[in-house]
């Protein structure tokens, strides 16, 4: 059984598509949105639990991509900047799914970016700023970099998931 | 006539030190050490104890002046990056305190605030090497006849630059919780409702002054490691308060005795001071502190090496009874008990979240006790021991 926090971009032209219906139909996957901005005519994100056998997963994020819905991990868009943050534990007291936790006896703080919802509700209680999340930014932002030849954001390819 | 069997000097560590034959542990190696051999054989054998603590500290700031202008300048008021400095001193001296807020911030306008800049930022950016934009407006007088200084600076730039807290370092902290039906924003940081969670704020067993409970080597004087750099405890710290409930160890049950500590920030490192944003509550700033202890005999060893299951504090309700000065406690706990992560409160399990860095403080010991080793960092002898509220 294969269970992981997917971060999914739509964009105006695919957010009309029953496509996590589809996860179920065609691949046999569980899902559990943990959270949805999704307006039709516009750029949308989704952040998803998918499980499953592993195969499927990837077989629907591969699905998934051919509707150009870009998939990315959580690890890749939650992040903390390990130079601000010196490990007080603030952040331990909001996060509900054990994302942010103490190491015992050290009392190291640990994230754990595998574990993370997305909520955000570490981001205001860091007395350094140190945690960071980045959904705001679409599919379409992310064309305009490859048309500027910019480098386009780390996004992970069907080939990573294991 | 001497009522201890281990007596040593200030004189006697410190020339071992400099023969480099000093035996230096960490609070927490001592606790296992006393434990392992009893205080008479650790009093004989470890020469000094060090100590540490990293978290906000509201009541910091630093003194500066900033060189004259031509024409000369008598500063009235003062802005570092836009957050005021208090400008009543002489001419280019002024005082940045570490809550002081970036004028423009909104505050708690928009509930609850994220008060992302303030004084102990600017402390923070100038430590840091940054540039930070000086403003000065003066009423002109004729020997300070300039009205207007405007420029960038550097820590370099600052012909002084004192960092001076009149109150760090509290010894022992409330365990906070709230009570109420909403979710609270405090300097204790974000507390859920009903008692859902509950946040502390002490390095425990590490923590400088549960270490000295009595304040029997601490005072006016001590050498201390402040801001990566070396510091000194100038005198007792506002609020401080001997005289509260203490346990048969010593150590106090509320909060209790402080520290005013001074040291030249340009001799301090990066990473050690950092400006802090409490939501909905402020600004501070974090500072890295530790204080070496001599054991100058086996009752210091006793008190060096007590453990966090014999440390104790009061749970305080922050919703109601602290804003209205209730004296109300629900429970008394031990840090053993706070740092595994649950408490019990009235009958439930409560989680708990700490808001000083037992990691860096830990690295600040081991940092104290490496200088110590190398015979760069010698002990202070107290000229004037601190107010200990016993008869």
């Amino acid at each position: 059984m294969y269970k992981k926090m997917y971060l999914l971009r739509f964009t105006k032209d695919n957010i009309d598509q029953p496509l996590i219906c589809d996860l179920v139909k065609k691949y046999n996957l569980d899902f559990n949105i943990l959270r949805a901005d999704i307006f039709m005519q516009q750029d949308g994100v989704m952040i998803l639990e998918l499980s499953g056998p592993r195969k499927n997963v990837q077989a629907g994020l591969k699905y998934l991509k051919k509707y150009e819905v870009k998939v990315e991990t959580m690890a890749t868009v939650i992040k903390r900047d390990d130079e601000k943050c010196f490990q007080c534990g603030a952040c331990t007291g909001r996060c509900s799914t054990g994302a942010l936790s103490i190491k015992r006896p050290e009392m190291a703080v640990i994230f754990d970016p595998e574990k993370c919802t997305g909520c955000g509700l570490c981001v205001p209680v860091c007395p350094v700023q140190a945690m960071h999340i980045s959904l705001d930014k679409s599919v379409r932002l992310d064309y305009q970099r490859i048309k500027y030849n910019e480098p386009a954001k780390e996004e992970v390819t069907v080939t990573e998931i294991n | 006539m001497n009522k201890h069997k281990i007596n040593k000097t200030y004189a006697e560590i410190n020339a071992r030190i400099k023969a480099g034959e000093a035996v230096v542990v960490t609070a927490e190696e001592m606790t296992k050490i006393v434990r392992r051999e009893g205080r008479v054989k650790a009093a004989a054998r470890v020469d000094v104890v060090t100590t540490g603590t990293f978290s906000p500290m509201c009541s910091s700031g630093m003194f500066f002046n900033f060189g004259q202008t031509t024409p000369t300048i008598k500063a009235a008021e003062v802005w570092l990056n836009n957050v005021s400095s208090y400008a009543g001193l002489a001419a280019v001296d002024a005082y940045i305190g570490a809550t002081e807020p970036c004028g423009d911030d909104p505050l708690n306008k928009v509930y609850p605030g994220s008060c992302r800049y303030g004084g102990g930022h600017v402390i923070e950016d100038l430590l840091n090497g940054k540039k930070v934009f000086l403003k000065a407006t003066a009423y002109g007088t004729d020997c300070y006849p300039n009205h207007l200084l405007e420029k960038e600076i550097t820590l370099d730039d600052l012909s002084s630059a004192l960092l001076c807290n009149p109150r760090n370092c509290y010894q022992n902290y409330n365990c906070a919780i709230n009570l109420s039906d909403k979710t609270i924003h405090t300097y204790m940081g974000t507390i859920k409702s009903q008692g859902r969670s509950a946040n502390y704020c002490s390095a425990g067993e590490l923590s400088p002054l549960l270490n000295d409970p009595l304040y029997k080597t601490i005072g006016l004087g001590t050498r201390i490691f402040l801001g990566g750099g070396i510091g000194y405890v100038t005198w007792q710290g506002t609020q401080h308060n001997p005289g509260g409930a203490r346990a048969k160890n010593g150590t106090p049950l509320t909060p209790a005795g402080t520290l005013m500590v001074q040291g030249d920030l340009k001799q301090m490192e990066p990473g050690w001071l950092k400006g802090v944003s409490i939501q909905g509550y402020g600004c501070s700033l974090a500072v890295g502190l530790g204080i070496p202890i001599p054991v100058l005999n086996e009752e210091m060893a006793g008190y060096t090496g007590v453990s966090d299951a014999e440390l104790f504090t009061q749970i305080i309700d922050y919703a109601y009874d602290y804003s209205n000065r209730i004296s109300r406690n629900y429970g008394e706990v031990s840090y053993a008990e706070l740092k595994s992560g649950s408490i019990e409160v009235n009958g439930r399990q409560v989680p708990t979240a700490p808001l000083s860095s037992v990691v860096k403080a830990r690295e600040i010991a081991e940092t104290l006790k490496e200088w110590i080793m190398k015979g760069d960092f010698f002990l202070q002898e107290p000229v004037q021991l601190l107010p200990d509220g016993q008869e």
